[in-house]
């Protein structure tokens, strides 16, 4: 059985990038992460960058309408997630438009921090 | 930009250049390519500011820009040679994934050379906010990786639509001046003129380019009888037409006749149409009310938004009478779908008022004024509310003009 842990949490809440605290913090992702991929159990897990950089795509009445931001329909529920690779936004948000949920619902695009 | 990948950073390297070139140009006069000059010198301080950048992430991650940078060693470019950068950066400005003031402020920016505190002053807010609003656009091109360039035919329209209604928002701010001063709202007006300019020279086949273009360049044309020194708004019937800009208006109207003759109609060049009617008329009294009708019909058949209705009822009350301005719309008023709308407001009471409805006019002015922000545009509709109160007993009203169309 896989399961998919999604992690919530208020902007600027945590600890504060260059503080002790902080890299306590990320000390703990470290062996968390260590610690499942040891065990074998890892799929796949990644740090996303921040609100500011979310696109929301909604296609409706067959035309996709790109917004700035993340989606805010609090009644919508997270159903799943792709992680692809595409050379840039444009591409991804072409692809996000395609997404059956789209029409309906809302995908919310937002780049993958690199490591 | 293309190849610096940062606008940040593209931005700084520019700037080191151009004081150079304040530097050396005087002395050693212009070179015969300053573009390419320019471009040279740029790219050099890209390279070296990335070099002197403190924060080795960064660093690291530019890096590879940096080799790519050095290995374009003198690059032998005329200015013949460098293609035109502005309609990229236009496209990556008015992309949809950034916020509509993002897109506005980065447009005024980048392309229209505005400094940050004159964006925030046209737009009435701190020029901290404006700086932060540009750094977290900037931020979001770079880390959600905008494309800088110009999208394929697929999604050619649609991000043309979108860069045409930036430079229209642009003007529109400028033009109907929802609150503030005047005089700095009138800057924005010519901005948005220069860059729907630019886009034209770069897109001359574009039709709704030229649309736009000559739409903006007409009402722009009008707009200096249009507010009195006291900042008070004058309503087109009773504007001083030798205020207008005739040269400005021969070149709009010409521009539209040329984009017409391309044969692919669409909103913008029909609301060009629409004002090129009104600057064609000698005398408000001799505005062709019919040909104006005809035109909304086309634009209500392109674009059918209640705005759209609205207009063309108010046309409809000058071509027919008050009455059947109102009685087109009346489906409009029942719905209620306009009623946070002030100049629905304004043009129902004008129509109420010359249909000799008085009561129901003053209701709909007072509605009007308790939407209406800009002071000027305030005491203007107090003072048809006054005067509708003076001429009820006699149907002949002083001014009984209407609101100038908006779209």
């Amino acid at each position: 059985m896989q399961y998919m842990f999604l992690i919530y949490s208020a902007e600027g809440s945590g600890p504060q990038q260059g503080t002790p605290e902080f890299q306590e913090m990320m000390n703990g992702y470290m062996s968390f992460t260590n610690g499942v991929r040891d065990a074998g159990i890892f799929e796949a897990g990644a740090p996303l960058e921040g609100i500011d950089t979310a696109t929301t795509v909604r296609v409706r009445g067959g035309a996709a309408q790109t917004t700035d931001g993340p989606f805010a329909e609090t009644k919508e529920v997270l159903g799943g997630y792709y992680i692809l690779d595409c050379k840039d936004l444009d591409e991804a948000l072409a692809h996000a438009a395609k997404i059956p949920t789209a029409a309906y619902g809302s995908i919310e695009v937002r780049p993958v921090m690199q490591m | 930009m293309a190849r610096v990948r940062d606008l940040e950073l593209a931005e700084d390297a520019l700037q080191d250049a151009l004081v150079a070139a304040l530097k050396t140009w005087p002395a050693k006069g212009v070179p015969d390519s300053p573009r390419a000059w320019l471009l040279k010198v740029a790219l050099n301080r890209a390279v070296d500011r990335i070099r002197r950048s403190a924060n080795f992430a960064e660093k690291r991650e530019q890096y590879g820009t940096m080799l790519q940078l050095d290995q374009m060693t003198e690059p032998q470019e005329t200015d013949h040679d460098i293609p035109d950068e502005r309609l990229r950066l236009i496209c990556t400005c008015c992309h949809p994934a950034l916020g509509e003031p993002a897109q506005v402020a980065l447009t005024l920016k980048t392309v229209g050379g505005l400094s940050t505190g004159e964006i925030a002053r046209a737009f009435l807010v701190a020029e901290e906010t404006m700086a932060q609003r540009l750094v977290r656009a900037k931020r979001k091109i770079k880390a959600a990786n905008i494309p800088y360039l110009v999208p394929g035919a697929e999604a050619w329209p649609e991000r043309l639509d979108a860069v045409l209604a930036v430079i229209y928002l642009i003007f529109n701010e400028g033009y109907a001046a929802s609150s503030g001063d005047a005089h700095v709202r009138g800057d924005l007006c010519r901005e948005a003129v220069r860059l729907g300019d630019i886009l034209h020279q770069l897109l001359p086949r574009e039709t709704e380019v030229g649309g736009l273009l000559a739409l903006m360049m007409l009402s722009d044309a009008r707009r200096p009888a249009r507010v009195e020194r006291a900042g008070e708004l004058i309503t087109m019937e009773r504007q001083d037409r030798r205020l207008w800009d005739q040269a400005q208006i021969k070149r709009g109207a010409s521009l539209l006749i040329a984009t017409l003759a391309r044969g692919n109609i669409g909103p913008f060049q029909v609301q060009a149409a629409i004002s090129a009617v009104h600057c064609e008329a000698p005398a408000y009294a001799a505005t062709d009310w019919k040909q104006i009708c005809l035109l909304y019909e086309k634009l209500y058949e392109l674009q059918p938004s209640p705005i759209v209705a609205l207009n063309a009822a108010v046309a409809l009350s000058f071509a027919c009478s008050a009455e059947a301005g109102l009685k087109s719309i009346e489906d409009l008023t029942a719905s209620g779908e306009l009623e946070h709308y002030q100049s629905y407001h304004v043009a129902r009471a004008d129509m109420l008022a010359r249909a000799g409805r008085t009561g129901e006019a003053a209701d709909a002015y007072r509605a009007a004024i308790a939407l209406t922000e800009n002071t000027a545009e305030r005491r203007h509709l107090a003072s048809r509310l006054e005067a509708l109160n003076d001429t009820s007993h006699s149907r002949h009203s002083r001014e009984s003009g209407n609101p100038e169309p908006r779209q």
